[in-house]
């Protein structure tokens, strides 16, 4: 059978699966729409998360970008896996104890303002459509590339099923969905890793074995010929770094905050039913997470070394399939400059010998036929990256309906809804976020990849500072929160928009502030955060005193006798 | 706040200073700021800064978490603060 079958095999049966999953778990009340009722199993919760969290970024593009940047691109492995240490320590146990259903619900009760309510409602939609724009270029690239159909009928279609489940289901139908989901992309990036894995160095767990020998007899480490190959070449060693110290201290350190802050991650929490559930929660989310994000790394390498000795110097005429395959999307362009039929690939990619240019998104999905893997095992992978890609889409749609429906509708236009109305509300907003993300699916902004910094970059200066104080800190009050929040995203917002969109030309080290890329901006933005938070509160005056009470109630987890509705 | 509460929450806090100072000594210690230094040691075929930068500091994350898992179960119950087995409710109270 051919790719393609295989393919729509894969695809097929996996969507059946969410389907049939998704009829078997509809949400009736607000509560089960939100937080799927509060009483999802710490572990069923962690696989959720997982497929929550990991989004196409994660399994088209991480290992591509990885064996581009090499050590570089450590700071996606640290930084999205570290803030979970973060959320479980610091964030989630009491999150869940302050028994909201949202993220701008806790600011808003915890900072006793409307205005910081209202903040953090913007910031949450933002965040989540430029996240989800992310996912339709997946789930474009997949269709288009794997399926023959057009990228605007694959964007559809693909939108069609999320609707489906999202708005039926709510959280408890994306709860287990997303179950389902993240097994299917598991299975998906550890087979052909594993298969490249014993191709390569004979060892059969991927983690160890790019750190192994070439199992081709010349008895070298896997990492020290890929770093000879590199340099001859013209490229830097692989497992040396060329980002400023400081820079990938910051970019790591803004991934790590942003993760923690990202509101469809925080929600997660939400929906189990115990505070302890709250802390190993995160502790099986970052498990199943580490599956992924260590094989990562050993599928750059693999597809880094495979990549540049199938290709460097063959006869173009003798290109393997997949090469003109993804000549044909545009995704690898060559050009043959000094007419010998042959293609060079040298570095950096810049340079006039160089005579192919190479998409990153493609790395993973190119893997298995580069590595010349069945037809069936790169059917599979296709089936992996849309079902990370729709399981990230249909938990972003859930924040942005959540936010409407229920913070800005229920709690700031119209207090005295009846819950019937609410979730009519929350379905239709789902529905229309759903349009909206499948437009920017067909008609991507050119700017979008650039504005995933934004995601993480205002979630970093605004969600995590103002959560972990509102928690750490008795003495913080709405004046100082406010403040912080508004000048850790002004900041952020306008040196990303400054180098990403006004001045790309200027986007470079010279120009930064003290070296830091736009990338790892959203960690100056939270410490101007806390600075700015912590002198204001300190001159104004400080909480109310059910506010104080509600702190000292959220800091343990039993619950006391009598609990008064919300203070507001 | 009560004595007991205050001494379970600096505990708590103490705790989480423990295990975030071990989280940042992995990751931006030994994977940033020493990695080249650790690169000199090898571990099989891979660089030691490199391999934290990129396994080892992921590794250590997981612990940290289930660490503080255990470490706060046992508080909870030291200071009896731990919730009560009461299935099918929402015991964390009601939601507004």
């Amino acid at each position: 059978m051919t790719v393609q079958t295989w393919t729509f095999i894969m695809v097929g049966l996996s969507f059946v699966l969410y389907i049939g999953v998704a009829i078997r778990s509809r949400a009736t009340s607000t509560g089960e729409f939100y937080v799927a009722g509060g009483k999802v199993p710490p572990v069923i919760n962690g696989m959720a998360t997982a497929a929550d969290w990991m989004s196409a970024a994660s399994f088209i593009s991480m290992a591509g970008m990885i064996s581009f940047m090499g050590r570089d691109g450590s700071v996606y492995l640290m930084g999205w896996t570290g803030g979970y240490v973060l959320l479980a320590l610091l964030l989630a146990p009491y999150l869940r104890k302050s028994g909201k259903y949202t993220v701008p619900d806790f600011i808003g009760d915890r900072y006793y303002s409307q205005t910081a309510r209202f903040v953090a409602v913007l910031c949450a939609i933002f965040v989540s459509f430029t996240y989800i724009a992310g996912q339709m270029r997946g789930v474009g690239i997949v269709f288009s590339r794997f399926l023959d159909v057009s990228v605007n009928n694959g964007v559809l279609f693909g939108m069609g099923i999320v609707f489906f489940y999202a708005v039926l289901g709510g959280m408890k139908g994306i709860t287990y969905t997303q179950v389902a989901q993240y097994c299917v992309l598991i299975f998906a990036y550890l087979v052909p890793a594993i298969f490249i894995s014993l191709l390569l160095t004979d060892n059969v767990l991927p983690q160890l074995g790019f750190g192994s020998r070439l199992a081709d007899g010349s008895g070298m480490y896997l990492l020290d010929r890929l770093d000879g190959l590199s340099e001859e070449l013209g490229f830097a060693a692989y497992t040396a770094g060329q980002k400023q110290t400081l820079d990938v201290f910051f970019i790591t350190l803004a991934l790590m905050a942003g993760t923690a802050g990202l509101p469809h991650v925080i929600v997660r929490f939400y929906t189990v039913p115990k505070v302890a559930a709250a802390r190993s929660s995160a502790g099986w989310a970052l498990v199943f997470i580490a599956l992924l994000y260590t094989t990562a790394p050993a599928v750059g390498a693999f597809a880094r070394t495979n990549f540049i000795t199938t290709i460097s110097n063959a006869k173009y005429d003798e290109m393997p399939e997949w090469f003109h395959n993804w000549e044909t999307t545009g995704l690898i362009s060559y050009e043959d400059h000094n007419g010998d039929g042959r293609v060079q690939y040298t570095g950096p990619e810049s340079s006039t010998t160089n005579e192919v240019i190479v998409d990153r998104d493609i790395m993973v999905l190119a893997n298995p036929e580069i590595a010349r893997l069945p037809a069936w095992v790169v059917g599979l992978v296709a089936a992996g990256g849309l079902a990370a890609a729709l399981s990230t889409a249909a938990g972003l749609l859930l924040v942005i309906s959540t936010s409407v429906a229920h913070d800005l509708f229920k709690k700031c236009l119209q207090p005295n809804i009846t819950e019937r109305r609410e979730l009519i509300i929350a379905r239709v907003a789902a529905g229309m976020a759903v349009g909206v993300a499948a437009y920017f699916g067909i008609n991507p902004v050119g700017f979008v990849a650039q504005v995933v910094a934004f995601a993480f970059g205002l979630a970093a200066a605004s969600f995590f500072p103002a959560i972990l104080m509102g928690i750490f800190s008795k003495r913080m009050n709405k004046e100082g929160a406010i403040a912080g929040m508004v000048s850790g995203i002004v900041f952020t917002a306008a040196y990303i928009t400054w180098f990403k969109l006004l001045h790309p030309e200027l986007n470079s080290a010279e120009n930064w502030l003290l070296g830091i890329s736009p990338e790892g901006i959203g960690a100056v933005g939270m410490i101007i955060n806390f600075a700015i938070a912590l002198i204001v509160s300190r001159v104004t005056e400080e909480p109310p005193r059910e506010v104080q009470a509600l702190v000292e109630e959220i800091r343990v987890p039993r619950r006391r006798y009598e609990v008064r509705e919300s203070s507001i | 706040m009560n004595d007991r509460k205050v001494e379970y929450w600096h505990r708590n806090l103490r705790y989480l200073g423990i295990l975030l100072s071990v989280w940042f000594l992995v990751s931006y210690g030994f994977g940033i700021l020493l990695v080249d230094m650790l690169d000199s040691v090898r571990l099989g075929g891979f660089k030691l800064g490199f391999w934290f930068a990129q396994q080892g500091s992921i590794y250590v994350f997981v612990i940290l978490i289930f660490v503080y898992v255990r470490l706060m179960n046992r508080l909870d119950r030291e200071f009896d603060v731990h919730e009560e087995e009461s299935p099918g409710s929402d015991p964390a109270g009601p939601r507004p």
